[in-house]
C-alpha cells in the first residue's frame, strides 16, 4: 500500500552516480594519542561525523611515562576513503602517529575472546575436545559450563564461536582487534 | 615572570600578553570573575555584544580583517551553545579564533547544575580544539597553547571551558616559553621534490590556470605578494575562490574573476579545458568543483594545502605539496625565475584568445532597467563610489552575497569578509562590527539581504553603543532571495515560506538604534543616497530596493559540470538545466 504522495517513482534513482567505483578494502590503523581526558569521544566522533565505518576498535595506555595510548581501528573503504581517514586523524591536535598496518602488510594483528559454554554430557566433551584443538584455554569451569579463553586472528575466533554455538554458546565477550609490526622497528 | 594570582586574573594576563586588545563577549554567572578582573584594568577592552553568536562573528571580522586571533567570552550553558554557530563559521572558513566559556564550578559538572552544558562536548566538531581545565596549574599553558593552535597550521576556533571555582583558585602564573602540543606540529615546508615536479610542469604546461583560495589570505600578506610575483612572472591566468578574492587584484586582465557555481564563464571554462591546475590553499569544495567526475577532465593536477586532509578528499591530484602557501609559493617562484618556462609561446597565445572568447561572452551582464534597481546595478554602484576609499566589505549569506563577490572587485586581501564554508546568514552586520573595532578610520559595509541582516540585527546596539559607523547596505528584494531562485528553478516556482513578510521599517529601525536609515527604490536616487551613506558618521542602515525577481546568474546547477552553466540571457530553458540527481544535491 502506498501511503506516501511524495515519493519518487521508485525506478529512477535520484542519487548521482558515484563516479569511478573504487573497491572497499578494509585496513587496520593504529593511532598513537596523548592519554588526555576526551581523545576517545574526538576520534570516534570523528568517524561518526565523517560517516566512516568503524568494525572494531581497542584503546589502552601503552606507554604511562609519556601518557601514550594507542588506538587500534579497523575500518572498511575505498583507497582515497582510507587514505581520508588517515589525514584526518593525524590532523586532530592530540594524534601523535597514523600508521596503516594493512598497507605494510607485514604487521600481526591478533584478538582475544572469552566464550562461554553450557552443556552436558557428550556436548560437553566435544567442547573441550574442540576447544583443544583451537589452543582456547579453559578460565573458569562448573559442572555445566565453560569459560575459554582463545586468541588469534578475527576469523580463528570467528570459527571457534560458531562451532560452540550447537554445543551451547552461552555468551561471548571480545576485545577487538590489536596489531603490531613485524620486525625490529617500533611505529 | 611568574607571580600568584587568580585564574580569572590569568585569563586577562595571558590575553596582554599575547597582544589582545579587544575582546568579544556577553556576561553571565559562570563569567562573573573574570569580567570582575576586567573591570580591574584597562589594556584589554570589552566588547559587549547583544547575542554570543553575534561576539564570535564579531572576532571572526576582526581576525579576516588584521590577521590577529580573535576572542570572545561568553558564559556557561545558553552562552555557549549561541557561540556554537559562530564556531562552526569559523571552523568552516579556517579562522583563528579563542574563545572563553565559563562553566559551572568543577564539582558540579555532570549534575545537570543551573545553566551547565556539555560545552567539550558540543564544540568538539566545530572546533580546531577544546580544553575544559580542570586544574589550576594546567590554565596558564592552556591559555597560551590555545593561542597557538589556533592561529597556527591550518588556522580555527579553540574553545577553553574554565569551571567558576577554576576561577577563583589561585596559582602560579607563568608565560611559557613554548607552548606547542606534543602531537600537534603543522608541517610548513614543502617537499622540495615535489615543488621541482609542480614547477617543472608549470614550464611545459600549454593551457594553465591558477585557482587559489582562503588558504593565501591566511598565509599572510606576504603568500599574497609572492603569488602576485608567481602569477605575473608567468603569465598564466588565474581565478580564485570565494573565499580567496582580493589576494590578486581584480582589476589584472590576468584575473578571471572567482570560479565555482556562480563564478564567471571564462573561469569555469578555463578551469574545464586547462591541462595544468595549479590549486593554492583552496579545497575542492563542491561550489568549485561541480559534477565531480566531470570536473576538469584533461588536467593534472597540483595542489598546495597545509592541511593533509584536505588532499585527495574529493579530487585526486597528481602532486600535493603538503605545506604553507608562502614557503611553498617563494620556493615556486625561485625555481621559476632561476629557469622560466615558455609562457608567450604559441600555444599559451592561443589558450589567451580561447578565454579572451569565453570572456567575450559576458557572463556577468544583466538587463538594465532604468525604473527598478537591479542589485547587480546597485553593487556596480556602490564599488564605483567607494572603490578610492579605504574600504572593508562584510556580507551575509545568500544572491547579494554572490553578487557582491561578482559586482566589487577586491583589489587587496583582508578586505573581504564573508562565510564562505557555512553559509551563515546574520554573519555580516556583527562581523562588520569586528571589522571596524579593528579600523577605525575605515569604510566598513555590509552588503546585506533583508532577511539574513535581521537574524544578528540586535548587533545594531552595539554599532551605536561603541560609536562604529558602519553602512548596513541592505538589497531588500523583500524574498530570501538565493531560496526564492532555487524554488523557482527547482520546484516549480513554489515559493514556499521564502517571502519576507512583515518587514521593518528599516529607516525607523535605524533610527530607533540611534543610527541613521536610508530608503532608496530608483536607480537615479541610488549615486547620492550611497554618497550620503558614506558622509554619516554614525551606523547606517541602507534600504535598497531592488527588483524582486532577480536571479543570480551565471549559474552551475547542483549536479552538473563546469561547461553545463546557465547565463543570465539563455535562463529562459531553466527546466531542462537542472537534472533529476541534480534537484537532490544542495
Amino acid at each position: 500500500m502506498n501511503t506516501s504522495t511524495l515519493t519518487s517513482p521508485a525506478s529512477t534513482s535520484h542519487y548521482p552516480s558515484a563516479g569511478v567505483a573504487q573497491a572497499i578494502e578494509t585496513h587496520t590503523l593504529s593511532v598513537i594519542v596523548d592519554n588526555e581526558p576526551g581523545v576517545l569521544a574526538r576520534v570516534i566522533g570523528l568517524f561518526s561525523g565523517r560517516g566512516y565505518n568503524i568494525e572494531s576498535l581497542t584503546v589502552s595506555e601503552t606507554e604511562h611515562q609519556k601518557h601514550l595510548s594507542r588506538i587500534t581501528i579497523v575500518t572498511r573503504g575505498t583507497p582515497m576513503v582510507i587514505e581520508q581517514i588517515m589525514n584526518q586523524l593525524d590532523r586532530m591536535v592530540p594524534v601523535h602517529r597514523v600508521v596503516d598496518m594493512t598497507v605494510s602488510a607485514r604487521s600481526i594483528e591478533r584478538e582475544l575472546a572469552m566464550v562461554k559454554v553450557r552443556g552436558k554430557g557428550e556436548h560437553r566433551v566435544e567442547a573441550l575436545r574442540l576447544a583443544d584443538a583451537f589452543r582456547a584455554r579453559v578460565i573458569d569451569a562448573t559442572v555445566e559450563s565453560f569459560v575459554f579463553e582463545i586468541t588469534g586472528a578475527a576469523d580463528k575466533i570467528d570459527q571457534f564461536v560458531s562451532l560452540m554455538l550447537p554445543l551451547g554458546l552461552v555468551e561471548v565477550s571480545r576485545t577487538g582487534i590489536v596489531a603490531i609490526a613485524r620486525g625490529p622497528d617500533g611505529m | 615572570m611568574s607571580k600568584e594570582m587568580t585564574g580569572a586574573e590569568m585569563i586577562i594576563q595571558a590575553l596582554i600578553d599575547q597582544g589582545v586588545e579587544h575582546i568579544f563577549g556577553y556576561p553571565g554567572g559562570a563569567v562573573l570573575p573574570i569580567y570582575d578582573a576586567l573591570f580591574h584594568q584597562q589594556q584589554v577592552q570589552h566588547i559587549l555584544v547583544r547575542h554570543e553568536q553575534g561576539a564570535v562573528h564579531a572576532a571572526e571580522g576582526y581576525a579576516r580583517s588584521t590577521g590577529k586571533v580573535g576572542c570572545v567570552l561568553v558564559t556557561s550553558g545558553p552562552g555557549a551553545t549561541n557561540a556554537v554557530t559562530g564556531l562552526a563559521d569559523a571552523m568552516c572558513d579556517s579562522i583563528p579564533i579563542v574563545c572563553i566559556t565559563g562553566q559551572v564550578p568543577t564539582h558540579l559538572i555532570g549534575n545537570d547544575a543551573f545553566q551547565e552544558c556539555d560545552t567539550v562536548g558540543i564544540t568538539r566538531p566545530c572546533t580546531k580544539y577544546n580544553y575544559l581545565v580542570k586544574s589550576i596549574e594546567d590554565l596558564p599553558r592552556v591559555l597560551h597553547e590555545a593561542f597557538h593552535v589556533a592561529s597556527t597550521g591550518r588556522p580555527g576556533p579553540v574553545v577553553i571551558d574554565v569551571p567558576k571555582d577554576i576561577q577563583f583558585a589561585s596559582g602560579t602564573y607563568t608565560r611559557p616559553k613554548t607552548f606547542a602540543h606534543r602531537g600537534y606540529v603543522p608541517k610548513l615546508k614543502g617537499d622540495p621534490a615535489r615543488i621541482e615536479e609542480a614547477v617543472a610542469l608549470m614550464r611545459h604546461a600549454k593551457r594553465p590556470v591558477f585557482y587559489t583560495g582562503g588558504g593565501v589570505i591566511n598565509s599572510g600578506r606576504k603568500a599574497t605578494e609572492l603569488l602576485r610575483e608567481l602569477v605575473r612572472a608567468t603569465g598564466f591566468p588565474i581565478t580564485s575562490t570565494l573565499m580567496g578574492l582580493g589576494a590578486y587584484p581584480a582589476s589584472d586582465p590576468q584575473w578571471l574573476g572567482m570560479l565555482g557555481m556562480h563564478g564567471t564563464y571564462e573561469a569555469n571554462f578555463a578551469m574545464h579545458e586547462c591541462d595544468l591546475m595549479i590549486c593554492i590553499g583552496a579545497r575542492f569544495d563542491d561550489r568549485i568543483t561541480g559534477r565531480l567526475d566531470a570536473f576538469s577532465p584533461g588536467s593534472r593536477k597540483i595542489h598546495v594545502d597545509i592541511d593533509p586532509s584536505s588532499i585527495n578528499k574529493n579530487v585526486k591530484v597528481d602532486v600535493p605539496i603538503l605545506g604553507d602557501c608562502t614557503q611553498v609559493l617563494e620556493e615556486m617562484l625561485r625555481l621559476w625565475k632561476a629557469q622560466p618556462g615558455d609562457s608567450h609561446g604559441p600555444a599559451h597565445k592561443s589558450w589567451w584568445k580561447k578565454i579572451e572568447l569565453w570572456r567575450a561572452r559576458k557572463s556577468l551582464a544583466y538587463k538594465p532597467s532604468t525604473d527598478l534597481i537591479k542589485p547587480q546595478y546597485a553593487i556596480q554602484r556602490l564599488y564605483e563610489l567607494t572603490k578610492d576609499r579605504d574600504t572593508y566589505i562584510t556580507t551575509e549569506v545568500g544572491q547579494h552575497q554572490m553578487w557582491a563577490a561578482q559586482f566589487y572587485g577586491f583589489e587587496e586581501p583582508n578586505r573581504w569578509m564573508t562565510s564562505g564554508g557555512l553559509g551563515t546568514m546574520g554573519y555580516g552586520l556583527p562581523a562588520a562590527v569586528g571589522v571596524q573595532l579593528a579600523h577605525p578610520g575605515s569604510l566598513v559595509i555590509d552588503i546585506a539581504g533583508e532577511a539574513s541582516v535581521q537574524m544578528t540585527m540586535q548587533e545594531m546596539a552595539t554599532a551605536a553603543q561603541y560609536r562604529l559607523p558602519i553602512k548596513i547596505f541592505i538589497l531588500n528584494n523583500q524574498y530570501m532571495g538565493m531560496v526564492r531562485q532555487w524554488q523557482e528553478l527547482l520546484h516549480g516556482g513554489r515559493y514556499s515560506q521564502s517571502y519576507s513578510e512583515a518587514l521593518p521599517d528599516f529607516v525607523k529601525l535605524a533610527e530607533a538604534y540611534h543610527g541613521v536609515g536610508i530608503r532608496c527604490e530608483k536607480p537615479g536616487d541610488l549615486d547620492d543616497a550611497i554618497r550620503e551613506m558614506i558622509t554619516v558618521d554614525k551606523p547606517v542602515l541602507f534600504d535598497c530596493v531592488v527588483d524582486p525577481s532577480e536571479n543570480c546568474f551565471p549559474m552551475i546547477p547542483s549536479g552538473r559540470a563546469h561547461n553545463e552553466m546557465i547565463l543570465g540571457d539563455a535562463a529562459e530553458k531553466l527546466d531542462e538545466a537542472i537534472t533529476e540527481e541534480g534537484k537532490m544535491l544542495v
